[in-house]
């Protein structure tokens, strides 16, 4: 039951984009048509759920207060949580690398597509708060930090998607020039926050 | 381009969140209260300034395949010490700011800088320009903040403005709105409408 309720927090109450403003530049700059931001949601996506349990891991075994203690009891004393930033940057990078090469041979005509975003998703700070926020709220297990990074990545995705597609019919609208394209962006995305507050306190 | 253009143009023509659009979510986040948006803009000065010195001093000796990586363990090693050295000495806001001190690493002002300018020009040049866009970055900021602080709990640093002035006597309300995510979004959407209706070229 916990599972459920961090999986639904995280895409409706918690969402990176409207709780939190969390990867706002690529969803900026992608949001332009649906199809590319779909691509992206679902790269976003999927480089949570590798990268958020390894941190996990990475966290509660050799970073967090006292965890180095199954190795000896000598070193039950030793916090390397100041640490965790370069270690979660580090990770992060790395599995983009791999993303980046795997998806490059199997879906050239995805990579194509992405073009230069897919590297970025290492810079995406979406993805480095999934692993800062997995680390601030202390879940128990893995099977939580999975679950919150599904749903956190799921959030993105709908939200960029969400966007795209009021950007597509903005184009038939009569804007203010100084308003056209990034301004008018911020005030619907403002306003779509505002929609998203009505989930606050929601709990299963 | 001369020196003392890469001060003066990041504050207005190219200003990083208005023009540039980078650096967003950080923005966003951080300015409920001016206090931690002045913090986190000195933090994102330091950081920022720093990194183009470093990664311009280091430029030459980097090899094209992994230069994200050197710039991330760059940005990460500054931000980790901007980190301890905001713990130590302003513990009470470094807690407000939380994970977005982390997120430095992913702003993407700083990486954005260190590719586009740090990695091709010398050392003087990349202070200068990383400190323009520093201060670019932290004018938006502050700016903010003063607004959503002052209409948002009537105080500004803490200091209570409102009540000293008399306001609530006669009738006025704080604007709770001012303190909620979305309004930032839509703050930001209205400086980028006055700002580009004085700076035409900039309309799309």
């Amino acid at each position: 039951m916990e599972y459920v309720n961090i999986f639904i927090k995280s895409i409706f109450v918690d969402n990176m984009i409207f709780a939190f403003f969390l990867g706002m530049c690529s969803y900026l700059a992608v949001s332009k048509t649906v199809k590319t931001s779909a691509g992206l949601g679902i790269a976003v996506t999927f480089v949570l759920i590798i990268t958020v349990p390894i941190n996990f891991l990475l966290n509660k075994y050799f970073l967090a207060d006292g965890a180095l203690a199954w190795i000896s009891p000598s070193l039950a004393e030793v916090d390397l949580s100041f640490l965790s930033l370069i270690m979660f940057i580090a990770v992060i990078a790395a599995i983009v690398q791999m993303v980046e090469m795997v998806v490059e041979k199997f879906s050239p005509a995805l990579y194509n597509s992405l073009g230069i975003f897919l590297p970025l998703i290492a810079v995406n700070c979406a993805v480095m708060s999934g692993s800062l926020f997995m680390q601030e709220r202390g879940y128990q297990n893995i099977g939580e930090a999975t679950v919150f990074a599904l749903g956190s990545g799921i959030g993105w995705f709908l939200a960029i998607v969400a966007i795209a597609a009021i950007r597509e019919k903005l184009r038939y609208s009569h804007i203010p020039p100084a308003l056209r394209g990034v301004g008018i962006t911020f005030i619907i995305t403002g306003l779509m926050g505002l929609a998203f507050m009505s989930f606050m306190g929601f709990k299963l | 381009m001369k020196n003392i253009d890469l001060i003066k143009l990041p504050f207005s023509k190219e200003n990083p969140i208005l023009v540039q659009v980078l650096g967003v979510c950080s923005c966003l986040a951080v300015t409920a209260q001016l206090k931690p948006a002045v913090v986190m803009s000195l933090s994102v000065i330091v950081v920022v300034t720093l990194a183009n010195l470093i990664v311009s001093l280091l430029r030459n000796t980097i090899p094209p395949r992994i230069r994200i990586i050197v710039q991330l363990v760059v940005v990460s090693t500054l931000v980790v010490l901007v980190d301890q050295v905001l713990k130590a000495y302003v513990y009470d806001v470094s807690k407000q700011l939380s994970v977005f001190v982390g997120l430095i690493i992913t702003n993407c002002i700083v990486m954005g800088r260190l590719e586009a300018f740090a990695m091709v020009q010398k050392p003087w040049p990349s202070v200068l320009d990383g400190l323009g866009n520093g201060l670019g970055y932290s004018v938006i900021l502050i700016a903010l903040g003063f607004v959503r602080e002052l209409f948002g709990s009537g105080t500004l640093w803490g200091y209570p403005v409102m009540e000293k002035l008399g306001l609530y006597e006669i009738g006025y309300e704080n604007n709770g709105l001012m303190i909620m995510p979305p309004m930032a979004l839509i703050l930001v959407g209205l400086i980028i409408w006055w700002h580009r209706s004085r700076n035409k070229d900039l309309c799309e």
